[in-house]
Parts: structure tokens; C-alpha cells; sequence
């Protein structure tokens, strides 16, 4: 569940905008509170508290006095925003990078992509029509 | 949990035995209610810094407060500190209720509720006396006596000698738990680094004496990076960088290098075909007591020419 090599508290953090962006935590539930964090992470309670901290500044999280953290209004769509420019960087930029390589330009990619995502997709309709 | 109050201060600490020098002018401070791990090798001091804090040793010259004050023969500071050493010793025929019965008189915070539940947790034998116990069952009662003192600052000195993988998740889990609800300092030395790394909020690393690290256990964890691949693109992509370890195979190379890979590092590497793998803390506090100890030969020979 936890990584090496990476801060605690941007995977803790990370952890509770994965459960918002797949809707198990929906917008204004109550998040989960540091020391639940710590508690089922195993980790150090600080180190929790960081990462909500992290999410409050970024506003998909925001505090109500005595009660503790809620999912903010409209935290999803930032956090999709965000995901979906860190899929460009982390994914599509290396996937261009081999491609230049063995010498397919963007169209070509295109065609790649239909074609596997469509033989991914046969299966399931098989399924279905069962 | 971290309110910046610190509740040691430890200032240009040495301690010499003969011509053997323990501790060499250490400056230091331990903030409040945060969970630190005492990290280095065998001999390198650990245990000598604790017993100088607990007033168990004394100091050949510096500066040691406690709570503000000098711990020495000060029942005021020491009722609130608790040492579980490694090699504790108990009278002859002591019973685990006997240590258990004078932890209480001696901590004000004891809870003897939570030693009933710890005892039932590591499965204490009750009725054999300490001195037949074996080493396990040993390390189970310091730990039982270090978490339920609830001591505002807890000393664990390589607690978990003997006990198995289950028993110490046990305590970690246990003192995590206690933790939470009763906010104290705990200063844990250990060598299984890995297993206490989501445990420890800051690192203290220890060796000859002297302080390698004073950080937070978060901000070095992305600090250092394996570099896999081809030797020349690895050299290439590493030059006028902090290199603290290098193995090489044929044709390929393992660096690790310090410092935080950003965005375009890694755009680089990907594109010069090279691989990033994460360093652990362990790895990373290995590497550099490694590299501490290899500039300080080189030093010497330096010295010697």
C-alpha cells in the first residue's frame, strides 16, 4: 500500500483523492480524520495530519469548526484537472518519446490506441450478449 | 504534533572512556510529543546519548537539560522520563507483577489497565520469574513498562530483541495506538530501520559519536534515487551530481544520487532509456554512514602524509 522513495504524506494525501475521484467518498461526505489515517496506514499521526493539511490548501478539503473534515464542493473536478495533466506528463510524454524511436508519429499512435482499446473492449461485449 | 517546545537540549555533549571517545561534542534538541528514531550502528553512541539523558551515565563535558533542567539526581525530571534498556536488569527472583508493581509506584501516568491489555498481547507467562524468561519475553516486559508509564519522554533502546515479526507489529501497532491518544515524546533506537520508517516522524542518525542526520523522516525519503541502465548514459546523467554510491555489472550501472529528481530529471532519464528506482530509508541512511566512513579514512590517510 505504501511506497518507498516517496514522502509519506503526498501518499496518504493521494490515497484520499483516489477514494474522491472513484466516488467512494463522495463531495461534502466527512473525510477521514487523521488519526483514522494513521491508524489504518500504520504511520505516524504527523505525518497524516501533513497530508490532510495538504488537501485543505488545495482546497478539496475544507474544515467545519468541531466537526472535522469534509469533502469540498467541486473537489473532483479540480482533482480530475490535476490528474489529467499529470497522465500527459507521466504517461503520453514517455509513450511519445518510444514512439519517436521506432518512428510513429502521433496518427499512427492514434490507430495503436483504437485498435487495443477496442480488442480490450470485445470481451466484455461478448459478456454480455451472453 | 509538532508544537516547536522542546523538551531536551542537548548542547556540545562528549563522553570519553579512557582514549576511547563515545560522543564527540553532539548538539541536539528533541521537540515535544513527536516520535524519533535514535538510527546507527553497533557502538556508535546510541545507547550512551540515552543513558547521559536518563542520568544513568555521565558526561565528560557539555551541556544536558531536561524539561530545562539538569536531569542529574533530579527525581522531578526523571519521574517523568522512561528508559527501557536493552540489557535491563531485574532482582533474582522478581516476578513480571514485581516490575510491574514498582513501574507504577515510580510513573505517575502508569495505566494499569493498558499493561493488563499488554500483557494479554504478548502473551506474557505471569507466574515465571523474569530471570527464566526468555529473551523475548524479556523485551515484551520493557515494553510493557515503557508504553504503559505513558512517561512524557519514553526511551526504547533496541526494544525488540528476541520477539518475533507478530510481537513486534504488536508494539508498533500498540505504541502507535497509545500514541494517538496520549500525545508524549518516544525516541526509539533501532536497527531494523525499515520496519520503524512510517513509525518515526524525525530521524537522528548517529555514527562515531557524531550526528549525521537531524531530519524529518518525510523530507528524506525522496532525497536519494537509484540511476539503472547503460554505464555511460547512467555517467552522463549523473555528472555534477551528489553520488553516494555507485555497483556497476558489464555494461550496467547502479548510482544512487542525492537530491529530489524533478519533472525534466525524469523526462531525461526516460528518454535517455535509464531507470529510477526508489532508495529506502534504510538504504539511504546505509549509504551514508558508508560514505561518512570512507571521507573520514581519506581524511586520515591525508593526515598521515
Amino acid at each position: 500500500m505504501i511506497e518507498e522513495g516517496r514522502a509519506l504524506f503526498l501518499q496518504i494525501a493521494e490515497s484520499v483523492e483516489d477514494a474522491i475521484i472513484d466516488g467512494s467518498l463522495a463531495e461534502e461526505a466527512q473525510a477521514p480524520s487523521t488519526n483514522e489515517l494513521a491508524a489504518f496506514y500504520r504511520i505516524n499521526p504527523a505525518t497524516a495530519a501533513k497530508g490532510v493539511a495538504m488537501l485543505a490548501d488545495k482546497g478539496v478539503l475544507s474544515k467545519r469548526r468541531g466537526i472535522g473534515m469534509f469533502v469540498a464542493p467541486g473537489a473532483r473536478d479540480l482533482l480530475l484537472n490535476e490528474r489529467r495533466n499529470a497522465f500527459a506528463d507521466r504517461f503520453v510524454e514517455p509513450l511519445l518519446v518510444e514512439a519517436r524511436k521506432l518512428g510513429l508519429g502521433p496518427e499512427d499512435l492514434e490507430l495503436l490506441i483504437r485498435d487495443r482499446a477496442s480488442a480490450a473492449a470485445a470481451p466484455t461485449m461478448e459478456g454480455n450478449a451472453r | 504534533m509538532t508544537t516547536g517546545t522542546h523538551v531536551i537540549e542537548v548542547n556540545g555533549l562528549t563522553k570519553r572512556y579512557r582514549d576511547v571517545v563515545a560522543v564527540d561534542d553532539v548538539s541536539f534538541t528533541i521537540e515535544k510529543d513527536t516520535i524519533y528514531g535514535l538510527l546507527g550502528r553497533n557502538g556508535a553512541g546510541k545507547t550512551t546519548v540515552m543513558s547521559i539523558l536518563t542520568a544513568q551515565n555521565f558526561a565528560t563535558s557539555g551541556d544536558v537539560r531536561v524539561f530545562g533542567l539538569p536531569p542529574y539526581e533530579n527525581a522531578k525530571v526523571l519521574s517523568r522520563m522512561c528508559f527501557v534498556r536493552e540489557s535491563q536488569k531485574y532482582p533474582d527472583d522478581a516476578l513480571p507483577k514485581h516490575a510491574f508493581a514498582t513501574a507504577k509506584l515510580f510513573f505517575p501516568n502508569w495505566d494499569d489497565e493498558l499493561a493488563a491489555q499488554l500483557i494479554d498481547d504478548f502473551q506474557l507467562p505471569m507466574k515465571t520469574r523474569i530471570k527464566k524468561m526468555s529473551r523475548g519475553q524479556l523485551s515484551a516486559v520493557g515494553v510493557i513498562i515503557g508504553i504503559a508509564s505513558r512517561a512524557e519522554i519514553t526511551f526504547f533502546d533496541e526494544p525488540y530483541l528476541g520477539l518475533d515479526a507478530v510481537a513486534r507489529q504488536v508494539f508498533y501497532d500498540r505504541l502507535l495506538e497509545d500514541y494517538v491518544t496520549h500525545p508524549r515524546t518516544i525516541i526509539l533506537s533501532s536497527h531494523l530501520i525499515d520496519e520503524v520508517s512510517n513509525l518515526i516522524e524525525r530521524v537522528l542518525v548517529i555514527d562515531h559519536g557524531r550526528i549525521l542526520i537531524d531530519e524529518a523522516t518525510d523530507a528524506i525519503r525522496d532525497r536519494a534515487a537509484n540511476i539503472v541502465g547503460d554505464v555511460a548514459a547512467v555517467d552522463a546523467f549523473v555528472a555534477g551530481r551528489e553520488v553516494i554510491h555507485r555497483e556497476s555489472l558489464g555494461r550496467v550501472a547502479s548510482v544512487t544520487v542525492l537530491g529530489h529528481l524533478t519533472a525534466s530529471d525524469r523526462a531525461e532519464l526516460a528518454s535517455a532509456g535509464l531507470d529510477v528506482t526508489p532508495v529506502s530509508l534504510q538504504q539511504l541512511i546505509v549509504r551514508t554512514t558508508q560514505r561518512a566512513a570512507s571521507e573520514a579514512a581519506t581524511a586520515e590517510e591525508g593526515a598521515l602524509r
